[in-house]
């Protein structure tokens, strides 16, 4: 499927960088639409993938990522979709296997997905009241009630967070250092010593 | 003296309705043998048939998403292991050739060989025991033994190549651990031998069985357009009759080398999806004897891919520069550029996907892990109302799915 | 022990209970606990809590090429009213623990719990927000079993540890979890 097939007919459709597959940063008002004419038109029939992602600076800061299969011409697509004031459009009544990523993606992130037919929690248990996935909930965890009343009062349990013992011990991230690792203070070594 | 009472059409119908009671709501609770790990299906119940089932998951949410977004890419291969538990070797597969389509590595020929040797020797552990288990739910216990011993046979084969017999964590970005041992493709092939021979005496003893065909033939059809419109993917797709596998349609690792046909079903009943999972056993094995045949020589691993994987082991010893690559690759992670990806691999259980989004640098930024096993359990709220309450046990068994991969 | 006539001709029986039938005719002397608890010990009935990949092993075990059999344990109650042990065999998350207390709490004295694996002995490699971090948070565990997954010999290497440790029990079943004793006296 050519890039201006989807230009042509959703102008505010922009086509992004992408290495695997064709990807398309799709507006939310435009994105019903545009899941309906790739899977009639198109024949992409079976929905792969949808998840949400946390863009942690950028406007709108959550997005959903819907990657979409062809099984006659056995190709992807993938689009990208902003989450404008935390809300999209849900593609569950044109797939409906996309009724539990999108609960999922609600659990994870705090993305409300208008028009899906059952919100609720899947993964965590209802009651939880954070969204784990986002990037400002620490991997511990936060300290909760313990979901069971009867059994928080038998043991004195309650959701902690995990004994992160000063980890998780990976670098942060970004480039890898040019030079070779050395110490931190240059002002001694075994030539010349400690003054 | 006898009186006649006249009773109208519509006080039979108020009796009926007074008879009829109440639906009875069952918990299926997430503590149980048949429903294969932990899963909780809220059923709702007009005597025996099922009116209403809405499965509960996430018993099992380790929080491995996230915890993807904290190690480093090498770092989160045992991770990978633990998702679909039953066919370790191909979770690892695909996660390594979802990173390395990232940093754009092409994989030497041996390294994709023996990356597809433990590919199908994966599919055949995994098939065995959803077989397996299958067979024990509708009754027969006899074929859960039978594959349990065939799969110690492949377990000892793991062993040997990785150190463990599952939870292998083999691969890496960019190659493998090790290279195959001295005499193990011998010993591989002497089990292939052997696990037709097991196949055919499963065959034997389920395929004309008339409780089997009673208890699993007919139930739960799922169309071809119900299964495309639920995402559903690999044997349970093929069942229905979509004749898409990975393996043949967008080929990875070096698979379009080998010969070797998918088997699609018909109707999409629970015997298809048996039917369809026996086959893919035998040409796993012909799969398998191919690649045996002819396994190249060469690198196992990728020997350009400077930053991502590590030096070997006499050059780090020895010269400086591999030294400092070495550590930096141990402790700041395999560098892999900025980027997007989504790949999928042909999984026993189904598609396995992995988005993995890097902003640069060791650890990614966020990694989805699309399990086969969420998808097949979202259509369960449509096939199982209507059957019976026993019927849940076969159609659960024919599913073939596995939580560590639907909860993560 | 009585009812085999050859043993007490001629042979001299060499056994660990220190019994010579000749000198001491069809009766062994013994503390009703001993007896009890050796009965007790060798059928114990696990009711596996498979939750993870450790229930592999557990099957694995259960299997014909490590025998829990050979123990009297292939005998794997799903029921637990009917079982003795729990071995709580993979990760238990916070939603699955409520489920894991409730199911200890329906089992019959006396009964014990056998973490396997290492995420059920401390949370494993999932430091993460939905993992318990050991199921001794939640259930007195008397047995801790190493390994991810522990191997099918090292399962039963951890059973014949629980063995020994109810051969050794004494007349009451005192046990203490969190600052509270619970004693429950076998009464007969």
């Amino acid at each position: 499927m050519e890039a201006a097939v989807l230009t042509d007919r959703f102008p505010r459709t922009q086509v992004l960088p992408a290495q695997d597959m064709p990807t398309y940063q799709v507006a939310g008002e435009d994105l019903l639409e545009t899941v309906r004419f790739l899977r009639d038109a198109q024949g992409f029939d079976l929905l792969a993938d949808l998840c949400g992602i946390d863009w942690k600076d950028r406007t709108p800061r959550f997005g959903v990522v819907i990657h979409l299969l062809s099984t006659t011409h056995k190709e992807y697509v993938r689009l990208h979709v902003g989450a404008v004031h935390d809300a999209v459009p849900s593609v569950s009544s044109l797939h409906p296997g996309a009724n539990w990523h999108e609960r999922e993606a609600f659990d994870m992130f705090g993305i409300r997905f208008d028009g899906h037919p059952d919100p609720r929690r899947i993964l965590m248990w209802d009651a939880y009241p954070y969204h784990p996935l986002r990037k400002d909930f620490p991997l511990a965890g936060i300290e909760v009630p313990f979901p069971a009343a009867d059994v928080a009062e038998v043991t004195g349990q309650s959701v902690k967070p995990a004994p992160m013992m000063g980890g998780p011990f990976v670098s942060p991230g970004g480039k890898m250092s040019e030079g070779e690792p050395s110490a931190l203070d240059q002002s001694w070594n075994e030539e010349k010593p400690k003054a | 003296m006898k009186t006649t009472k006249e009773i109208s059409l519509g006080d039979i119908a108020a009796r009926a309705e007074e008879l009829r009671g109440e639906n009875m709501t069952l918990n299926m609770g997430p503590s149980h043998p048949a429903t294969h790990g932990v899963l909780r299906l809220s059923l709702e119940l007009d005597g025996d048939t099922v009116v209403k089932c809405d499965p509960v998951i996430g018993y099992l949410h380790r929080g491995d998403e996230k915890i993807a977004e904290n190690m480093t890419y090498n770092q989160f291969v045992p991770y990978t292991d633990r998702l679909d538990y039953l066919a370790p070797l191909a979770n690892n597969v695909a996660y390594a050739i979802a990173v390395e389509k990232l940093a754009g590595l092409k994989m030497p020929e041996r390294c994709e060989a023996i990356r597809v040797v433990c590919c199908e020797m994966a599919r055949i552990s995994s098939h065995l025991l959803g077989l397996g288990v299958y067979a024990m739910d509708t009754g027969a216990w006899t074929v859960f033994m039978y594959t349990f011993n065939e799969r110690e046979k492949l377990y000892s084969l793991f062993e040997e190549l990785t150190g463990a017999r599952f939870t292998t964590s083999y691969t890496r970005i960019g190659g493998l651990t090790r290279d195959l041992p001295e005499g193990w493709l011998k010993k591989v092939e002497v089990f292939c031998d052997g696990v037709l021979k097991v196949i055919d005496d499963v065959d034997k003893l389920l395929t004309r069985n008339g409780i089997f065909l009673e208890r699993t033939e007919g139930v739960a059809p799922i169309s071809k357009e119900l299964a495309l419109a639920y995402g559903l993917t690999g044997p349970n797709l093929r069942a229905s009759g979509v004749g898409f596998d990975l393996r043949k349609d967008k080929p990875y690792s070096g698979y379009e080398k080998y010969d070797f046909d998918v088997p699609v079903g018909t109707k999409g009943d629970c015997f298809d999806r048996y039917l369809v999972r026996m086959e893919e056993v035998r040409q796993s094995v012909r799969i398998l004897r191919q690649a045996c045949k002819s396994m190249p020589g060469g690198a196992w691993y990728a020997e350009d891919a400077k930053k991502i994987f590590l030096p070997p082991k006499a050059k780090i010893m020895t010269k400086m520069e591999e030294l400092i690559q070495n550590f930096m690759i141990v402790t700041e992670g395999p560098q892999i550029p900025a980027g997007e990806v989504y790949f999928e691999a042909e999984n026993p259980k189904g598609s396995l996907g992995f988005y993995v989004v890097s902003n640069g640098g060791g650890v990614p930024y966020r990694l989805r892990i699309r399990g086969p096993s969420f998808v097949s359990l979202s259509i369960l709220p449509v096939i199982v109302p209507g059957n019976y309450l026993t019927d849940i046990a076969s159609i659960l068994g024919s599913l073939d799915f596995v939580m560590g991969e639907c909860d993560r | 022990m009585g009812g085999c006539p050859n043993l007490r001709q001629t042979t001299m029986v060499k056994s660990d209970f220190g019994y010579n039938s000749k000198v001491e005719g069809e009766v062994i002397v013994t503390r009703a606990d001993a007896v009890v608890n050796w009965v007790r010990s060798h059928s114990v009935w696990p009711m596996p809590m498979g939750l993870a990949c450790c229930a592999i092993e557990l099957m694995g075990a259960g299997g014909s090429r490590f025998d829990i059999s050979r123990f009297g344990m292939e005998v794997m109650r799903f029921s637990p009213r009917q079982a003795d042990c729990m071995i709580v065999a993979g990760t238990v998350t916070y939603k699955m623990a409520e489920v894991v207390r409730r199911i200890y709490d329906q089992m019959a004295e006396p009964k014990w719990v056998v973490a396997m694996g290492a995420c059920a002995s401390t949370g494993g490699m999932y430091r993460s927000y939905a993992t318990l971090q050991g199921v001794d948070n939640i259930v007195p565990v008397d047995i801790y079993i190493s390994g991810c997954p522990p191997r099918p010999e090292a399962l039963l290497d951890g059973m014949m540890l629980l063995q020994e440790k109810i051969r050794q029990e004494g007349g009451s079943l005192k046990r203490t979890f969190r600052g509270r004793t619970v004693e429950t006296k076998i009464v007969r």
